[in-house]
């Protein structure tokens, strides 16, 4: 493969590589976000602090996304955007309401608390259920009829539950006592949701989609793919299961995130395989997509030298807050 | 119907998105540095005065940052949703720019962003500090590239166009574009200038209502000095910014000085109002040849007008307007800061004459009205081009439907006009809870 070929495909796999990272990280704390209502009073400010230094970084990986859109597809970035205007408005007005709830619930006069504490589940909400809708979409191509808005619905319901097993995994991880028993309980609560919306996903798939049925349904590639689901099942009873344990609230507060992580891994290995090489299912290749070879070469280097750098610091933010979170202060 | 031609509408929606957003990177920007300023302080002298007016500043930082952060997030969408025209035709220039501008700053000021809020006691001071200096760099740099782009929209050098598509000869000269210089020092110090007008305004108010602490007057003393260094310099940038936008974009000029036909010794008009129609202006109050001596520094030199460019023009009255209030609240800047500084020397903080505290109350969001005004001279001056002389902005506007874009807007101004009117009343709450709690809650 010559360099010039070589380019879109490199940027195709950051692209996804960004928008996995955007759904796993910024996903923790958009669960996060749906579980403050179930919280006691109490225990609200100290599942903000769980993720109060990092949701910001979190979202960047979202610019990044659509960034490398923009800079390596140009002409696949206006045409998705244009298909996707409303429910991209609905997604960024969530991310708003959420992101500015998290300072003002603090320094608002106390008896507003409630208000920004409302509009932080309400933004979490509507941004989550936002990207599966687009997610769905996306999917099938923007395909019109009935059953791909189904299919979209679909994935926008399924979201959230994912979301939330995440989100409760993670404060499980972070979080002690009471609200870490809450955690697991919420965790686990999710897992049916979880399933049952990953099951039907992957029968409607190949329904919706020609492309995903032959790709799929072919055999050789059938048995090599057969892992993916294989897996996903096996983590989703793992994680069943010790989210049943006490243990888990110990050394093993761990596990549950990393197979969390795994099950959406797999999802995610699934998706690229299903799209693959379409930036737009069965109307655009990567390749046809691409920007001219000067304009990726030089935002190549760009990413060889900071990706490592960011990937790095990024590291070393998380390490900064390891442990169970502590109040929030600005010392 | 006129008023929902797509065309409008995409243009209303994307001038209220960033005008929402540039609100807050032009507080940030500069506070950030002042920040590190304020914590530097607090480490080399142990002056608690210091550490109390980093703690109030800090929160006011998040919160604005938090704005920007999230307003951000939107304009990256609004090429794709409103402007997808505008990636096709000069993506191979604009993408590159937006590329590094994510990978240099927004992931550094996002991510040592958690450490400089909630790093204390887990971090050492040097590391902390180092994580503040990361963040300050990091607003910097994303003003650098963001205005190398908005810049080579306004002069564009550097490329070739084949086939419709613009291509880069040199990276170099798109960047480093003949209105970059000017445009990028005139923002910073606009920030520098917008973050000391809220800490003076902010903190005079804490003296109004007797809150004032020791950290209210370092801040206040801090925020006046850096203002009225500024000042001068903005005003000397703004003059060459000017002189060199004669050169690239003469018909903005002409329509921020009110001038229709092409004059030597052309008057520098106060008051006027322009008038499309008629292609003059009514009720115009002026000093006679000065418009030629401030520009072509020679009383009787040409300036060329507006009727030389007929059809190629921007609208005229909102330049003309703008660019009034704009140099306005620059003398009132200039105004106000030298007078606190004067009185300074004589008198305490606390002590300042309370004419001059409620004067600084009042310039509290100064900088916010001139920048605002400075961006929409910019901008409109820019039309009908997207990329001055080159692409028209009715050329690629997006394929989204009137009624979508009304609904999106819709719902964007009636969520900015709420969290404006938050912001600013949690900022004057903050500024008037009782000292002993200015303490560390988050
Ligand atoms: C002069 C400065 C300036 C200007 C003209 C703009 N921005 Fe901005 N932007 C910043 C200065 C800035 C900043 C200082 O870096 C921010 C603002 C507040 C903040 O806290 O970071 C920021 C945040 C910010 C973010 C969030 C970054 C993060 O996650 O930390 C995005 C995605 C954008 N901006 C995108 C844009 C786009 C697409 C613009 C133009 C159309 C734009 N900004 C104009
Ligand atoms: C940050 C302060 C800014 C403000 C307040 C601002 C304001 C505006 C306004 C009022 C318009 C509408 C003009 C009209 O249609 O008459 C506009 C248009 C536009 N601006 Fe800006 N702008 C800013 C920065 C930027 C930057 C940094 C960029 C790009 C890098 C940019 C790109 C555009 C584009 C693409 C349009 C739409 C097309 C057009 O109408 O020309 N702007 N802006
Ligand atoms: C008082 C003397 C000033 C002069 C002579 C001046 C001059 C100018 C000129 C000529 C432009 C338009 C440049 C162009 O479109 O090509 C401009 C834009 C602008 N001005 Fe000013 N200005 C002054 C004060 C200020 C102040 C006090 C602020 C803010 C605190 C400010 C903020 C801005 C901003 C944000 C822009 C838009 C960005 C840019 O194009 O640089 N200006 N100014």
């Amino acid at each position: 493969m010559s360099f010039e070929q070589f380019l879109p495909l490199y940027f195709f796999v950051i692209l996804g590589v960004a928008m996995l990272l955007y759904v796993l990280l910024d996903g923790f704390d958009l669960g996060v976000g749906l579980l403050l209502p179930l919280a006691p009073e109490a225990d609200k400010d100290r599942m903000i602090a769980a993720i109060g230094p990092f949701w910001d970084a979190n979202e960047t990986w979202l610019v990044l996304g659509v960034g490398i859109l923009l800079i390596a597809f140009p002409q696949a970035h206006g045409q998705i955007l244009g298909a996707l205007y409303l429910p991209v408005t609905a997604m960024l007005i969530g991310l708003i309401l959420r992101g500015v709830a998290f300072d003002f619930r603090v320094k608002a006069r106390d008896h507003h608390k409630y208000l920004w504490n409302r509009s932080f589940f309400a933004g979490s909400l509507i941004a989550t259920l936002a990207q599966g809708w687009m997610l769905g979409r996306y999917v099938t191509g923007f395909g019109e009829g009935a059953g791909h808005q189904a299919f979209a619905l679909l994935i926008a319901l399924t979201l959230p539950a994912a979301y939330v097993m995440l989100g409760g995994c993670w404060l499980l991880l972070k979080s002690e006592g009471a609200l870490q028993e809450n955690a697991r309980r919420w965790a686990r609560a999710s897992l049916v949701p979880v399933a049952l919306g990953l099951l039907l996903i992957s029968l409607a798939t190949p329904w919706v989609s020609e492309t995903v049925r032959e790709r799929w349904f072919a055999m050789p590639a059938f048995l090599a793919l057969l892992p993916i689901p294989l897996i996903s099942v096996l983590a989703l009873a793992g994680l069943a299961w010790v989210l049943q344990r006490s243990g888990v609230r110990d050394e093993f507060a761990w596990l549950p995130f990393v197979l969390a992580v795994v099950i959406l891994l797999m999802g995610f290995f699934g998706l690229a395989y299903s799209l693959y090489p379409y930036v737009i299912m069965d109307r655009m290749t990567l390749w046809a997509a691409a920007a001219s070879t000067p304009a990726l070469t030089v935002i190549f280097f760009g990413t060889v030298v900071t990706v490592p750098a960011i990937l790095a610091y990024t590291a070393f933010a998380y390490w900064v807050f390891r442990g169970k979170s502590t109040p929030l202060n600005y010392g | 119907m006129e008023a929902l031609d797509p065309l409008v509408l995409a243009r209303l929606q994307f001038a209220a998105n960033i005008t929402f957003h540039i609100l807050f990177p032009t507080i940030t920007i500069a506070l950030c540095w002042a920040l590190l300023f304020f914590r530097w302080r607090w480490v080399a002298t142990r002056n608690v005065a210091w550490l109390g007016a980093y703690r109030l500043w800090t929160k006011v930082f998040a919160l604005s940052f938090a704005m920007g952060v999230v307003s951000g997030i939107t304009m990256s969408f609004q090429f794709g949703t409103n402007w997808p025209g505008f990636m096709e035709r000069v993506g191979n220039i604009a993408g590159p720019l937006l590329g590094y501008e994510v990978l240099t700053a927004f992931f550094l000021e996002a991510t040592f962003l958690g450490v400089m809020l909630f790093g204390h006691g887990k971090v050492s001071e040097r590391v902390h500090l180092f994580a503040t200096l990361m963040v300050a760099l990091g607003t910097t740099a994303s003003a650098f590239w963001i205005l190398a782009l908005n810049s080579w929209m306004q002069t564009p050098a550097g490329f070739y166009v084949e086939n419709g598509q613009y291509h880069v000869v040199s990276w170099l000269a798109v960047i480093f574009n003949p209105s970059f210089p000017y445009r990028f020092s005139h923002v910073l110090l606009a920030s520098g200038l917008t973050a000391a007008f809220l800490i003076a305004g902010l903190s005079a108010w804490q003296i109004l209502r007797r809150h004032d602490t020791p950290a209210t007057a370092v801040a206040l003393r801090t925020a006046l000095i850096a203002g009225a260094i500024l000042i001068p310099i903005q005003i000397f940038v703004g003059d060459l910014h000017g002189l060199n936008t004669l050169a690239h974009q003469p018909q903005k000029i002409a329509a921020i000085e009110g001038v229709w036909e092409t004059e030597r010794g052309a008057p520098l008009l106060l008051f006027a109002l322009p008038d499309e129609t008629t292609r003059s202006n009514h009720f115009e109050v002026g000093v006679p040849k000065a418009a030629s001596l401030i520009l072509k520094h020679d009383p009787e030199d040409e300036i060329r007008g507006l009727n030389e460019f007929e059809g190629r023009h921007p609208p005229v009255a909102p330049l003309f307007w703008g660019f009034r209030i704009m140099v306005g609240v620059g003398l009132l800047m200039l105004a106000t800061s030298w007078a606190g500084v004067w009185a300074l020397r004589r008198r305490a903080p606390h002590a300042l004459p309370r004419g001059l505290l409620w004067g600084l109350v009042g310039m509290t969001f100064s900088g916010w009205v001139a920048t605002v005004a400075g961006w929409y001279v910019t901008e409109i001056g820019r039309q009908p081009y997207l990329v001055f002389g080159e692409l028209l902005t009715r050329d690629l506007v997006g394929p989204a439907p009137a009624a979508s874009i009304a609904v999106s807007l819709t719902a964007y101004l009636v969520t900015y006009l709420v969290l404006i009117v938050a912001y600013v009343s949690v900022l004057f709450y903050l500024a008037s809870k009782p000292a002993d709690t200015q303490g560390a809650r988050a």
